[in-house]
C-alpha cells in the first residue's frame, strides 16, 4: 500500500488520505465532529472493511460531507492506495 | 464666548461623568466596517475604566478586540442583537462571567424606551455632524468620508441615554439638516479620522445568488407569496438579506409587473433591490431602519419617500404605531426550524453563537404572513430539526416554512395551506421534513454543552425565552 488521497476541502466534501498502517486507525477532523464524528468514523471503517482493507492509517478532514460522499471518497482513496480497482473487479 | 460641544474623545468621556459599572451604548450601522466600538473601548481602557456594560444594537467579527477588554475587566457585561466570529466563539466557550443578553431590534428599542435598558453614555457614529450635534448617516460635504444611511438603531439611544456623544468623521457647518439625531439630545461631538468603512456595510450578506438551490427556494417563496391571499394591490413586504430572500424579490417583481400590482411600502433593512423596485414605481415608500448597502444609503439621502425609522417605531411590540404592525408579508431565514415551527437564528448547530436576532421575532410576530426560507440541510447540518438548539422566534409567530423538499404550513393557518395546495404547491407536514433530513444525515449526537449560562435570549416583550449554555471542546 502507498499513500493516496481523494476528495477536497470544499464545504460538503471530505478529504481522505490513506496510507500504510497496522489495523484500521482513523484520525478525523470534522466541522461537525461533536454531532457526527462517531457516525463518520463508522462509515469510513465500514467502507474500508467492505473493500477488504484491514490495515491502513486514515486521515480524514471533513467539511460536512454526507455518508454517500464519504463512502465515495474513502473508496477512491483506497483504490488509489491499494492499486486494486474495485469498480472493474 | 461661545460654548462648544466639539471636544476630544477623552474630554467627551470626562464630561459624560462615566463611572465604573455604568452602561455605554453603540449602534451597528457600519456593520462589518464599524470603527467606533473599538476606538471608544480602547480609549476607555486606556483611561482606566473597569466593569463597564456594553449595550450595542449588534456586534460582528470586527469587534474581536473586545475579547482583550473582557479579559482585562474593562467590559463585564454585553447586550446585543447578535455576535459573530472570534468574539462569539470565545463567549460561547465561557469568556464572560455575566451572560450576554440578546434582544431583537424592536425588543431593544422597547427596553430602552421603558427604562429596562438604561444607557448612561451613548457613543454614536455619524457620517456628518455639525458643531451643535445635529447628526446623520449620509454625506453632507465634499469632505465626507463615510456613509451608512439610516441611523434607525441609534435613535432610541440618542433620545433616552443620559448622555450622548456623537462621533463623526466629517464636522460640517451648522445647520446640518435634515438631521437624524437632534442637537437637543447631544452633549458632545468628537471628530475622528474614520467612523467606519462604508464598503464593508454589505460585506458577505448581500449578493445575487447563483446557487441553484437558493434560486429554487426563492421561486418557491415567491409562489407562496403570490398565492397566499396577501398579494394584492397595496401590500407591504420585508425581506432579509439572504440569497434566497433577495432572489425571491426578483420573481415577485415579475409577477407584480404581470398583474399590475404595486406595493405600498417595503420595511426594515433596505437593499439596492428594494430601491430599484421603488424607483420603478412598484413600491410606494421605503421605511428604512438600516441601509444594507451603499445604494440604499444613497437613496435615503436624496429620496423623500425613502424614510428613516427608529428601532422603536420600526418594530416595538409595545407601541401599536410601530411599522411591523402594518406589515403584510415578511420573508426570513433560519439556522434551524423545529417541528413546532420554532426558529433559531442565533446559535449554530455546533452550539456556538453565530448570528443575530435582528428583527426576526418582531416581524414574524406582527406581520400577517411570515415565511421562513431555509434549505433542509446545510452540508451535514440539518435545518429542520425535532427541537431547535436555541429558541429565538416562537412557532406561533411563524406561518410558512419553505424548503427545497416541500412547504410546511403552520396548522394554525389552515386557510393558507388550502390556498397553496389549490395553487398546486407541494405542501408537506413539517414532521416529514424533519424525518427526511434525519434519513439523509442520521441522528446527531447531543452537543457537549456545559452548565454555565453564557447567553440569555429575551423575547421582544422583555420576558426570557431561552438560555444559551457554554460549549465544551
Amino acid at each position: 500500500m502507498k499513500e493516496a488521497i481523494a476528495g477536497t476541502l470544499e464545504s460538503g466534501d471530505i478529504m481522505v488520505t490513506i496510507g500504510p498502517g497496522e489495523g484500521l486507525q482513523v484520525d478525523l477532523q470534522s466541522s461537525v465532529a461533536a454531532q457526527f464524528g462517531r457516525q463518520i468514523k463508522a462509515v469510513i471503517t465500514e467502507t474500508l472493511e467492505g473493500l477488504g482493507v484491514k490495515d491502513a492509517h486514515v486521515q480524514a478532514i471533513d467539511k460536512g460531507a454526507l455518508d454517500c460522499t464519504i463512502r465515495a471518497r474513502v473508496t477512491a482513496a483506497a483504490v488509489r492506495a491499494t492499486g486494486k480497482d474495485v469498480w472493474k473487479d | 464666548m461661545r460654548n462648544t460641544k466639539v471636544v476630544s474623545l477623552e474630554e467627551a468621556i470626562r464630561r459624560s461623568g462615566l463611572k465604573d459599572g455604568m452602561t455605554i451604548s453603540f449602534h451597528h450601522h457600519f456593520r462589518g466596517g464599524d470603527k467606533v466600538v473599538n476606538l471608544v473601548v480602547d480609549k476607555l481602557a486606556q483611561m482606566g475604566f473597569k466593569d463597564l456594560k456594553l449595550a450595542a444594537s449588534s456586534l460582528s467579527d470586527v469587534h474581536k478586540p473586545l475579547i482583550g477588554h473582557i479579559k482585562n475587566g474593562v467590559i463585564t457585561g454585553i447586550s446585543t442583537s447578535g455576535l459573530r466570529g472570534e468574539l462569539a466563539d470565545a463567549i460561547s466557550h465561557g469568556l464572560m462571567k455575566e451572560p450576554v443578553v440578546f434582544r431583537s431590534h424592536g425588543g431593544r428599542g422597547s427596553a430602552i424606551a421603558k427604562g429596562e435598558l438604561k444607557i448612561d453614555v451613548a457613543f454614536l457614529g455619524a457620517s456628518a455632524c455639525d458643531e451643535l450635534g445635529n447628526a446623520c448617516g449620509v454625506p453632507r460635504s465634499e469632505n465626507a468620508k463615510s456613509i451608512c444611511g439610516s441611523l434607525g438603531y441609534a435613535l432610541p439611544d440618542a433620545r433616552y441615554a443620559k448622555h450622548v456623544v456623537v462621533i463623526t468623521d466629517d464636522l460640517v457647518a451648522y445647520p446640518n439638516m435634515p438631521q437624524s439625531i437632534s442637537a437637543a439630545d447631544v452633549e458632545s461631538v468628537v471628530v475622528v479620522d474614520s467612523v467606519g468603512d462604508s464598503s464593508k456595510i454589505a460585506a458577505g450578506a448581500i449578493r445575487d445568488s447563483k446557487n441553484p438551490r437558493d434560486i429554487l427556494l426563492a421561486k418557491q417563496a415567491a409562489k407562496v407569496i403570490i398565492n397566499s391571499g396577501y398579494f394584492e394591490d397595496g401590500f407591504s413586504i420585508q425581506t432579509g438579506t439572504g440569497g434566497a430572500s433577495l432572489a425571491a424579490v426578483k420573481y415577485i417583481r415579475e409577477e407584480m409587473l404581470r398583474r399590475g400590482i404595486k406595493a405600498s411600502f417595503a420595511l426594515g433593512g433596505i437593499t439596492a433591490h428594494m430601491v430599484k423596485l421603488h424607483e420603478e414605481g412598484l413600491i410606494g415608500k421605503l421605511i428604512d431602519v438600516q441601509s444594507f448597502d451603499k445604494v440604499a444609503a444613497e437613496s435615503i439621502a436624496r429620496d423623500p419617500l425613502h424614510q428613516e425609522v427608529s428601532a422603536v417605531e420600526y418594530a416595538s411590540g409595545e407601541h401599536l404605531g410601530s411599522a411591523t404592525h402594518a406589515l403584510d408579508i415578511v420573508i426570513l431565514s433560519a439556522l434551524e426550524v423545529d417541528t413546532d415551527f420554532n426558529v433559531n437564528v442565533l446559535v449554530g448547530s455546533d452550539g456556538i453563537i453565530r448570528g443575530a436576532i435582528g428583527g426576526h421575532q418582531d416581524t414574524a410576530a406582527d406581520s400577517a404572513l411570515s415565511i421562513i426560507v431555509c434549505p433542509l440541510l446545510r452540508g451535514r447540518i440539518p435545518c429542520v430539526v425535532p427541537k431547535v438548539t436555541t429558541l429565538i422566534t416562537p412557532g406561533k409567530s411563524v406561518d410558512v416554512v419553505v424548503t427545497e423538499y416541500g412547504i410546511a404550513v403552520n396548522p394554525a393557518r389552515p386557510e393558507i395551506a388550502e390556498k397553496l395546495i389549490a395553487a398546486g404547491l407541494k405542501v408537506v407536514d413539517i414532521k416529514d421534513l424533519a424525518a427526511k433530513a434525519n434519513s439523509i444525515i442520521g441522528t446527531p449526537d447531543p452537543l457537549p454543552f456545559g452548565d454555565r449560562v453564557v447567553g440569555v435570549v429575551m423575547n421582544r416583550d422583555g420576558s426570557v425565552l431561552d438560555k444559551i449554555y457554554n460549549i465544551r471542546d
